[in-house]
């Protein structure tokens, strides 16, 4: 039926507010944390989020009479009170999926993260969960191997992980940081780490760097008889560079690489992922940068929402915080987004911050990995939080060992395995943190004296980002 | 020179991924630990290799995986069977997960002589 035109600014509500709407399941929903604008009723607000993270415009246009918005506009459809905080509110957004590109994490997020968070009408804007319809995960690679394929290549089951980011991140020589790499290994570490600001700097050039750690990690599986790797970071200034260094990893005969997401950038990783499945590679990927977008309670987007959006676009491993360590994390909102990587369907659950269904089909799942601030005495608890399928990062925690890496390794190796051991007989891992460690600690001078060295260290400091509860 | 004197040396060990860095379990925590897999309804299957072939993924299957087993005894058996049959081998127990299409458990219960 043909409309008439009528020019002019008409109240965002008239046609984004509908309250009567049932989402499809092909939709794509998001909920917003909105602080409006003194004066601006709640409702023009959730349906301004709406219209100009898709269809609209301020102001009328002619060339709107040539298209069905009705087919293609985002619709405000619920409002909720956020607990305990009268100045913001929920707003519930369904975008139909054509509005979308197929495959395409970068589309959603100029959409729905874009201009939209530098409106007037609204004071803050949080993006706090999305809803990826079955019908588009299918049309994304995800992660190119995933928690499964992984076991089976490293050849480790029942257990999680045991990692080490080699320390000082910056400033050591391709061979010196060979050695760092290999005294882990040998330890009993089943992958180490290129921290993220490691590149290619003038101390340690990318080709000599992979040379080395190749060296190191070949030598300590022929004399531990264990599978053994290092997420060598090719991280790079232009996708054609970061290739390169894949490539080179891939010729070194190097199981694993990895890539900062975030300030590589969405493009970047998915095209990487893309490159990993095809050539048989495993990818670690870090999060720098996440903090400036997903700390602040009122503004930016949650953690939670970026690591789907990493599923998504292609990884095996994902960072996600420790709770016990020295970065923030919350421990109801960490367990929401480590399933939200790790499962095939996570139900809605408001108290672990999870605010729609997602149903992830066939989709891969994706390591958890905790690291920062972490050595023996939280074993118990990170076993615990994380379960099996997670990489536990260690960085310090190794290699601040009194008699240096190797033994700091086999430190964190001999109190995950009686962590793991003492789980499965059924008892509380961490009311019994203490007996559990010091038996082990009687058959390993290692793990006794690591756990003499940092027993005055905790990380006890308020979260920054609470989930919102009453 | 006294901190030197303190310091330890760490002897790289060949070892046998999970609780391979843990004194060699005693019988009753082996039990502990297939009780474990049987409650999370995994299916016990045992493997054994010669020590000098088994870093390779492949072990060599001892029959087939004991499908439906829920007997504890059942499977202390198999494996002590395994192990006469094989006495320098090592022999690995293995929980199958049908559902996420991998293992749940994986340990060696018996050390090759040789080893």
């Amino acid at each position: 039926m043909a409309k008439k035109y009528d020019a002019g600014v008409k109240e965002y509500r008239d046609l984004y507010w509908t309250p009567d709407y049932v989402p499809l399941d092909t939709d794509l929903l998001a909920c917003f944390k909105v602080t409006p604008q003194e004066g601006v009723p709640r409702e023009e607000a959730a349906a301004a989020v709406a219209a100009e993270s898709s269809t609209g415009t301020w102001s009328t246009v002619w060339s709107e009479l040539l298209t069905d918005m009705e087919y293609y506009k985002g619709r405000a459809y619920r409002i909720e009170d956020v607990p305990g905080d009268k100045e913001c509110f929920y707003a519930f957004i369904a975008y139909p999926l054509d509005l979308f590109e197929e495959g395409s994490i970068v589309n959603v997020l100029t959409s729905l993260v874009g201009n939209v968070f530098g409106f007037k009408a609204v004071k803050h804007l949080r993006l706090e969960d999305i809803r990826f319809p079955i019908a588009f995960v299918k049309t994304c690679m995800g992660p190119p191997n995933g928690i499964q394929v992984e076991r089976d290549r490293l050849n480790k089951y029942g257990r999680p992980l045991l990692g080490c980011t080699i320390k000082p991140k910056l400033g050591l020589s391709a061979k010196n940081y060979g050695r760092a790499v290999y005294e882990c290994l040998r330890g009993g570490l089943d992958l180490t780490k290129d921290d993220e600001n490691v590149n290619s700097q003038p101390f340690m050039r990318w080709q000599n760097r992979f040379e080395f750690v190749a060296m190191a990690v070949e030598k300590a599986q022929a004399e531990t008889g264990e599978t053994k790797g290092h997420y060598l970071n090719v991280t790079a200034n232009t996708p054609e560079e970061m290739y390169e260094r894949a490539q080179f990893a891939k010729d070194l005969g190097q199981p694993i690489i990895m890539h900062d997401f975030l300030t590589g950038g969405f493009t970047a990783n998915t095209g990487l992922a893309k490159w990993c499945r095809k050539n048989g590679m495993m990818l670690h990927i870090h999060r720098a940068m996440h903090a400036v977008i997903d700390r602040h309670p009122k503004h930016g987007i949650h953690f939670r929402v970026l690591a789907k959006c990493l599923r998504l676009s292609g990884g095996d491993h994902l960072h996600t915080g420790t709770v016990v360590g020295k970065l923030e994390g919350d421990r109801a909102s960490t367990l929401g987004y480590v399933d939200l990587l790790r499962e095939s369907f996570i139900p809605e659950d408001r108290r672990r911050g999870i605010f729609f269904d997602q149903d992830w089909g066939s989709m891969p799942g994706v390591f958890a990995v905790a690291s920062g601030g972490i050595h023996v005495w939280h074993m118990p608890a990170l076993l615990n939080i994380f379960g099996d399928d997670s990489v536990l990062q260690f960085g310090g925690g190794t290699q601040g060992h009194p008699w240096g890496n190797a033994a700091g390794a086999a430190a964190n190796r001999v109190a995950l395995e009686a962590c793991v051991k003492a789980r499965n007989e059924g008892r509380e891992l961490e009311r019994e943190s203490k007996e559990i460690l010091t038996g082990a600690a009687k058959n390993s001078p290692e793990l006794a004296i690591a756990m003499e060295t940092w027993k005055e260290i905790k990380f006890e400091f308020e979260t920054v980002d609470k989930l919102d509860v009453a | 020179m006294k901190a030197t004197s303190q310091m330890g040396d760490y002897r790289t060990a060949q070892t046998l991924e999970t609780f391979s860095f843990l004194p060699q379990l005693t019988q009753e925590e082996i039990y502990d630990q297939i009780s474990f897999m049987l409650s999370q309804g995994l299916t016990p299957a045992i493997e054994h290799e010669d020590p000098a072939q088994a870093t390779n993924h492949y072990w060599t299957m001892w029959k087939l995986p004991f499908f439906g087993e829920k007997d504890l005894g059942n499977v202390v058996a198999e494996l002590e069977a395994c192990h006469r049959a094989y006495p320098n081998h090592h022999v690995r127990l293995l929980g199958y997960d049908n559902y996420t299409q991998s293992q749940g458990v994986c340990f060696v219960v018996y050390r090759g002589k040789a080893w």
